[in-house]
């Protein structure tokens, strides 16, 4: 199993932090993983991304140009990544905010409406839980049990009284793919 | 069995300095490598080890910082990144000059100048040329995994105070932001004053009635004196290079073509290397570990074997230089990169192959 990933929006929209709770449940899993940030001056309104690897062997580069799977929070981000999905692959987005559609037919392209979800649950902070209980509904590469304990790693203590609240939205995000 | 951690590699140089037993560390921020202070201080590790973690004012004043506790035995690092780093070339060469144990990290950058924040390999005469003033050098160790970012805090604290001479990380951005899984080496106690004494006799650790003072200098106006300083720093180096040359290879056994590549780099190398043996082409890689002393002879038995040689380094070609000192002319060897930040993909490495090397596959 290898599953090469590139999660990609807006600073501000836990695109950081999705990948890190998503390679802290493989690690929990025993699987391999590398997490490589877009570093820099990125900022809330910026851009950001990050490539996650999952594999149960060794991994070389955690530097890609072409994935299995692209998750797109951005225009800006589907204009530079949709090309980058390999054929065959998968491209997840959210429509909240994009002008152009994605128009490649090779791919699995699955639009989620994970922003309307996130008004619906009246708080902004559930927004990249939702969209990786997406990715996970559609690439179920980690059980929810892993993901749980992920959170438990990279929240501090003294959040981990939102772990429900992420639990419901990665439950609701599962619920967004039909 | 040490519990398995994801972190990035910045961070796995903090935990893993802490649990050395380290002394003191001395640094001033600077991207891609601010989050190894900003471990230390979250650590707090003057609270549980009395290690010592000090945001020095500059980069010259941590250097000179690094000089002093190294001149009293202590285990004592600083880290920047690439425009940091040219600033501490004066400490560095005076440290070397003391024949002194110290751990420089240097997170590379894209340069000259200030340049840009993102990953290079530009640093790589800097760092094994000299980059100070003056005949001597760094033994350097050049990661690719956050698991070598831990265990190279240890293997380089040891080698500095094996010979008495400062050892240097020489990691770039890339693996300095990645997390991964590691194993982070065992705690171990910091050592005592009498341990150091007893360690480091050279140290100025206060003098006991029994011995004459340890003077710590770097200057000396008697040339014929200066010339025996010298030829022992090089009786060192050279002991240095007879024991501890690293490398890695991998699918060198059948190459008929090599990738040389140090660090991150070398990763990326290995994904183009998986794609270029499925066209059928019979490549490996060698990945120096210790940039120096570097693994000349082991490159000079492989340029016998293979028909020709691809360098790939994030930089306009730095370690090309000593490839080409070890196969003397006797393949080709090509250089490929990108700079200014950019850090090619795998694919890139296979495109620049197959343009230098068109005859592969036939």
């Amino acid at each position: 199993m290898k599953e090469e990933i590139i999660i990609a929006g807006f600073g501000g929209q836990g695109v950081l932090s999705m990948g890190k709770i998503l390679a802290y449940a493989a690690l929990m899993d025993n699987l391999e993983v590398t997490w490589m940030p877009s570093y820099g001056p990125e900022q809330r309104g910026g851009t950001a991304n990050v490539t996650v690897i999952l594999s149960d062997a060794p991994i070389s580069s955690p530097i890609l140009d072409a994935f299995d799977t692209a998750v797109i929070l951005n225009q800006q981000s589907l204009d530079k990544f949709e090309s980058k999905v390999k054929p065959g692959g998968t491209l997840i987005y959210d429509p909240y905010g994009i002008h152009h559609a994605p128009t490649r037919t090779d791919i699995n392209v699955i639009s989620i409406d994970a922003m309307e979800v996130t008004f619906d649950m009246e708080s902004a902070k559930t927004y990249n839980m939702i969209v990786l209980g997406a990715l996970l509904k559609v690439k179920p590469l980690v059980p929810m049990e892993s993901v749980i304990k992920g959170l438990k790693k990279t929240l501090p203590e003294r959040h981990h009284h939102l772990i429900p609240m992420n639990e419901a939205a990665i439950t609701r995000g599962m619920a967004l793919v039909k | 069995m040490e519990e398995v951690r994801l972190m990035k590699g910045n961070e796995a140089i903090a935990h893993a300095a802490i649990r050395y037993g380290a002394d003191g560390y001395f640094g001033y921020p600077i991207t891609p490598q601010s989050e190894i202070l900003e471990t230390l201080e979250a650590e707090m590790p003057w609270e549980t080890t009395g290690m010592v973690v000090l945001q020095a004012e500059s980069e010259v004043a941590a250097i000179n910082m690094v000089y002093a506790g190294a001149a009293c035995g202590k285990a004592v690092f600083t880290s920047s990144s690439s425009p940091g780093v040219s600033l501490k070339q004066e400490g560095i060469s005076y440290i070397a000059a003391g024949e002194l144990p110290a751990l420089i990290v240097n997170v590379m950058r894209g340069g000259p100048g200030l340049g840009t924040i993102h990953p290079s390999q530009a640093d790589y005469f800097q760092a094994t040329k000299g980059g100070g003033h003056g005949d001597y050098h760094l033994i350097v160790l050049a990661p690719s995994s956050v698991q070598e970012m831990a265990d190279f805090v240890t293997l380089g604290f040891d080698l500095a105070f094996k010979y008495r001479t400062p050892a240097m990380i020489l990691a770039d951005g890339i693996v300095g932001q990645m997390m991964e899984k590691v194993v982070l080496p065992p705690f171990r106690p910091r050592r005592t004053d009498e341990q150091i004494a007893e360690q480091c006799p050279w140290a100025v650790t206060g003098r006991p009635a029994t011995r004459k003072p340890n003077i710590m200098t770097t200057l000396e106006l008697d040339s014929y004196q200066m010339e025996r300083n010298n030829e022992r720093f090089q009786r060192t180096y050279k002991m240095i290079e007879q024991n501890e040359v690293r490398y890695q290879e991998y699918y060198t056994e059948d190459a008929d073509y090599l990738i040389v590549a140090f660090g991150s780099i070398a990763r990326i190398c290995l994904k183009s290397i998986e794609e270029l043996r499925a066209q059928g082409i019979k490549i490996g890689l060698i990945r120096p570990i210790t940039l120096w002393p570097f693994p000349y002879e082991r490159i000079a038995e492989l340029s016998k074997q293979v028909k020709g040689m691809l360098c790939v380094e994030i930089n306009a070609g730095q370690m090309i230089e000593d490839v080409r000192l070890a196969v003397e002319g006797r393949v080709q060897v090509c250089h490929f990169g990108r700079l200014g930040g950019i850090v090619p993909n795998p694919n890139e490495v296979v495109d620049a192959f197959n343009s230098y090397f068109s005859d592969a596959k036939k």
